[in-house]
């Protein structure tokens, strides 16, 4: 990276191994403790601790509590809307997704680089997102399976199909499902490195227009920055919609697998 | 690309530790802590929707009394209305009686007295015409001294009386 003033906005999505534990292997397979695996302990801690702190069970909330059955709520009323009432026993997963999620992408804007330490998204590797993508489709078929049976595969076949349509629809439509896993990690996955690799570009012209004087440093250097500062305020706004996005798209998918059509 | 670039030396260290922590967070906090944060709200909306319902209910109680004060109050002030006309209707009838029964005694003393004094006029009408007859016999015989009959005195007074 330092090469000369050169910035890599690649480099903040390197995985590199912590605490020497880069031969760490259960039957062959590398599992090396990487800054990833200490930002997603980091997503589930923070989760833990935030629904800790709603675990007071008050009649009376307080501002803590409320918080955290807003998001219990939210995820609810969003699995009512599009699942049914039969969604209600999906809250778990899609609240353990979303709040991941979220909080990955939110854990990963922090600026923690001010300090020195190496800012992570994990949600910005599809190795990560496909993960959860596959989950979520894999629930997916599962219930559907399970509670339609093979009758599961009329969900290829849209109402009022004439009969002919069929053997020309069925493929289309089965196509398009089977992608749904990729569109759900690859959306997640290229949202979140589109927007760090604009924030460090910016922040690369910033510090490159600075070094080459001062005329290009108050002017390219503070347009770059003052874009900056809006871009992370939409980056935030990203980071919590496409958690909300993996979510819906989850309890959409689930509504097929649950109602068919 | 780090994302492509290690995907041969990372991929399997992703999957381990995000299906650890995933897991942990789905097993753990979204199956474990989830249910009773919603089952508190759960609660607490039950309980309000409950307390609302009672204090619905507890209105339409207080409706139906004042709706049942409210005929009860009518009912009442009829019956009084009834009773008053009742009591002058009474009244009136009574009065009624009364009054006829007075009229009618008044009616029979003012027939017994007018009786009466029809007799008096007869007995004073006859006394004078017995002394008219005497008077009209004392006359007849000084002056003709022809001693006229009683009876023919008598017719001759009741002649004179009926011309007036």
């Amino acid at each position: 990276m330092a090469e000369s003033g050169k910035i890599d906005p690649m480099h903040q999505f390197a995985i590199e191994p912590l605490f020497g534990t880069g031969h760490l292997s259960i039957g062959g397979f590398n599992i090396a403790f990487t800054n990833s695996a200490l930002y997603m302990v980091a997503a589930a801690v923070v989760l833990w601790i935030f629904v800790v702190g709603g675990m007071k069970r008050e009649l009376v909330p307080g501002r803590w509590q409320m918080a955290v059955e807003y998001m219990t709520g939210f995820i609810k009323s969003l699995l009512i809307a599009n699942v049914g009432e039969g969604g209600k026993k999906y809250i778990p997963y899609v609240f353990s997704l979303f709040m991941f999620i979220l909080l990955a992408n939110l854990l990963g804007l922090l600026p923690l680089g001010l300090l020195g330490l190496h800012p992570f998204t994990f949600t910005s590797h599809f190795t990560a997102t496909g993960i959860l993508a596959i989950i979520s489709f894999s629930i997916v078929l599962i219930v559907g399976f399970w509670k339609h049976g093979l009758h599961f595969f009329s969900l290829f076949v849209p109402h009022g199909t004439p009969l002919p349509m069929i053997p020309i629809i069925f493929p289309i439509e089965l196509v398009s499902f089977m992608v749904r896993p990729f569109s759900l990690g690859l959306r997640l996955f290229v949202a979140m490195t589109a927007g760090h690799v604009l924030l460090k570009v910016l922040a690369g012209f910033v510090i490159n227009s600075s070094n080459a004087g001062i005329g290009y440093g108050l002017t390219v250097g503070s347009a770059s920055f003052i874009l900056m500062i809006g871009i992370s305020a939409l980056e935030v706004l990203v980071a919590v919609i496409q958690a909300y996005v993996f979510a819906l798209l989850t309890s959409v998918y689930i509504n097929d697998a649950e109602n068919l059509h | 690309m780090p994302q492509i670039a290690q995907i041969a030396e990372t991929y399997s260290s992703q999957i381990f530790w995000l299906l650890l922590t995933f897991g942990f967070v789905f097993f753990v906090i979204g199956l474990g802590m989830v249910p009773k944060v919603q089952g508190t709200a759960d609660a607490r909306d039950m309980k309000i929707s409950g307390d609302l319902d009672a204090a619905k209910a507890a209105f339409a109680r207080a409706d139906e009394a004042e709706a049942d004060y409210r005929t009860r109050d009518a009912e009442s002030r009829a019956a009084v209305q009834a009773m008053l006309a009742q009591a002058k209707a009474d009244a009136a009838r009574d009065s009624e009686r009364k009054l006829a029964a007075a009229d009618a005694e008044v009616a029979s003393l003012i027939g017994v007295a007018e009786a009466r004094i029809q007799a008096a006029s007869n007995a004073a009408m006859e006394q004078i015409e017995t002394v008219a007859a005497d008077a009209a016999r004392d006359m007849v015989a000084r002056i003709s001294g022809v001693d006229a009959s009683e009876e023919a005195a008598r017719n001759a007074v009741k002649a004179a009386l009926a011309h007036g």
